[in-house]
């Protein structure tokens, strides 16, 4: 426990001091500022609160952005110790490969954490200041934004974690970990939008367009936050796929946890059996 | 009693190459175990087999009489200090935050940094980027590190290599306090010479081969070199005749130079004593530590302590 504290630390204090931390904040609070007070304009008549269009909005810049940002973390976290020489010594400290793989884990999600609480946290500040105190469901639905966004992230930071492991160089874990997001954050999605629209409903039915989402976590992120609140639900123009396709939230909160947790033990038998 | 390191048949090889054939060693408590052999020669993997990161091919490890690549692992590096080859840090931090960092690691408390500091002679530069030091202060900052929480076990890998002397004494002083506190030390090195009155025993690899290993005076013996008897005459005079019988050659103005075995030596010696009035000064040169090394590098001899 106290190894695990003491690592996770380090990656903390180091994303404090290589300045990691206040960028992606500022970045995120940034994005979530101006999506709050441009993106509300248009609502007209669709019954939203602002605060639900502040989740609409930042959910799918998450979608893209939040994988980006924990890939860009993580990837380095072994074989850049490694390259650097800094990685024996460590290894040959009282610590066991599993605790340094989850160390530079927790390390990670902590920064996440911090970077997606302030960061969008003051996006809701500011609409709530604007707007008024938002009503529970809003409320749900941005604390269900926040969350999901640390699964989210969580789930890319345990990929970049097993590229990390799994390459020699630098070099190829920065080119994996960016295949890895143009995969699941862009092409994936294309890929699927062409299959539905070229298979024109004939083989493809509501359950396996479920589990098709499901397979990708960035489209599970969207599922849970497009759909399961009913007023981000008409408002993201989701609420006809939600008619059809509804997992319910502890499935795909579950699906995202098992995309966190099985790329990290993958990541920490990889990482036991490697000799520095 | 269990000596706190014992290899037996330990062996490692990385597919067809053989990076340690089977070696049986022991880390004595309150000794140095010198391990002199070229870049390559299986140092380093020797001391990883030690740490449990890597695991052997064949034989085993036993570090404190438990697997050190096991689950024990964790428990057993607790208690070893190391000093790797080439000693990185993250260059961003300072002395004093790396040495923070290990000491936590090890559960040990923070405030133990300035005492390993000030021993190792870095207090000075404590609150420094450890990217601006030199590569002798990084060997310093490594020191410290393997010196937390008082080490039954210390592996030093190539400490003193490119250090200057002074910092090359300070080393093993520190080396031969440890020792005295009862620790387990393991160092390597490529220069026998530099070993000599520093280390108890001696083990050379050669090419993942353990080829000698012994006391050093043990092995200066199973290289069976001459021993070489120097003559000084007197005034520089010519060659002397008898000299010459026993086998002397001259060797530059009024010298000349005797090879006998280690076992003819004392017979040598009286002969020459004979020759008194003719000779001057009498000098005994053993022969020196690089050509022992150099020879049972080549094979020369197996000693088993």
């Amino acid at each position: 426990m106290r190894i695990l504290r003491v690592l996770a630390g380090r990656e903390l204090r180091d994303g404090l001091r290589n300045r990691w931390v206040l960028a992606v904040t500022l970045l995120l609070a940034a994005l979530a500022l101006a999506l709050a007070f441009v993106g509300s304009a248009p609502v007209g008549q669709v019954g939203a609160t602002p605060l639900e269009v502040v989740v609409v909005s930042l959910a799918s810049l998450s979608i893209l952005l939040l994988p980006l940002i924990a890939l860009l973390l993580s990837f380095d976290a072994i074989v850049g110790e490694s390259e650097r020489g800094t990685l024996l010594l460590l290894l040959a400290g009282p610590v066991l490969r599993w605790q340094v793989v989850l160390g530079k884990f927790l390390g990670q999600i902590a920064i996440l954490v911090v970077a997606t609480v302030l960061g969008y946290g003051t996006a809701a500040v500011a609409v709530a200041a604007r707007s008024g105190t938002p009503d529970a469901e809003a409320a749900g639905a941005f604390a269900t934004l926040i969350g999901s966004s640390v699964l989210l992230g969580a789930a890319f930071v345990a990929l970049g974690l097993l590229v990390s492991v799994l390459v020699r160089e630098r070099q190829t874990a920065a080119g994996a970990a960016l295949g890895l997001w143009l995969v699941f954050a862009v092409i994936y999605d294309l890929a699927l939008l062409g299959l539905l629209v070229a298979d024109a409903g004939r083989h493809m039915t509501p359950g396996l367009l479920e589990a098709l989402l499901l397979v990708n976590p960035a489209d599970t992120f969207r599922l849970l936050n497009l759909t399961g609140f009913a007023g981000v639900q008409a408002l993201s123009g989701m609420a006809g796929l939600a008619g059809e396709v509804s997992p319910s939230i502890p499935v795909m909160v579950s699906v995202l946890l098992a995309w966190t947790a099985l790329p990290l033990i993958g990541a920490t038998l990889v990482f036991a059996r490697r000799e520095p | 009693m269990a000596h706190p390191v014992e290899l037996q048949g330990a062996a490692k090889r990385y597919g067809a190459l053989t990076a340690l054939e089977a070696s049986s060693l022991s880390l004595v408590a309150g000794e140095v175990l010198a391990l002199v052999g070229h870049n390559g020669a299986g140092k380093t993997t020797l001391m990883k087999l030690i740490l449990g990161l890597i695991r052997p091919s064949a034989g085993t490890v036993r570090v404190f009489g438990a697997d050190p690549a096991g689950r024990e692992g964790g428990a057993i590096r607790k208690r070893i200090g190391f000093l790797p080859e080439s000693v990185g840090f993250a260059g961003a931090m300072t002395g004093a935050e790396v040495l923070r960092f290990f000491l936590a690691l090890r559960g040990e408390p923070a405030v133990s940094a300035g005492p390993l500091l000030e021993r190792v002679g870095l207090a000075h530069a404590a609150g420094r980027r450890v990217s601006t030091y030199s590569k002798g202060m990084r060997q310093r900052l490594g020191l410290a590190q393997a010196l937390i929480g008082r080490p039954a076990v210390l592996l030093l890998d190539e400490p003193t290599t490119g250090l200057d002397p002074t910092l090359r004494q300070t080393f093993y002083d520190i080396v031969a306090d440890l020792r005295g506190e009862g620790c387990a030390v393991l160092l390597s090195s490529h220069a026998l010479a530099e070993l000599e009155h520093r280390a108890d025993r001696v083990a050379i690899l050669e090419r993942g081969r353990l080829v000698a290993h012994g006391r050093l005076a043990e092995l200066r013996r199973a290289a069976g070199l001459p021993v070489r008897i120097r003559v000084t005459l007197p005034n520089a005079a010519a060659p002397i005749a008898g000299l010459r019988g026993l086998g002397a050659e001259p060797v530059g103005a009024g010298m000349m130079e005797l090879r006998v075995t280690n076992g003819a030596k004392i017979e040598m010696l009286g002969r020459l004593a004979g020759l008194r009035p003719m000779i001057e000064d009498i000098e005994v040169l053993p022969p020196s530590l690089d050509e022992v090394y150099a020879r049972l590098r080549n094979g020369g001899g197996e000693v088993e302590p």
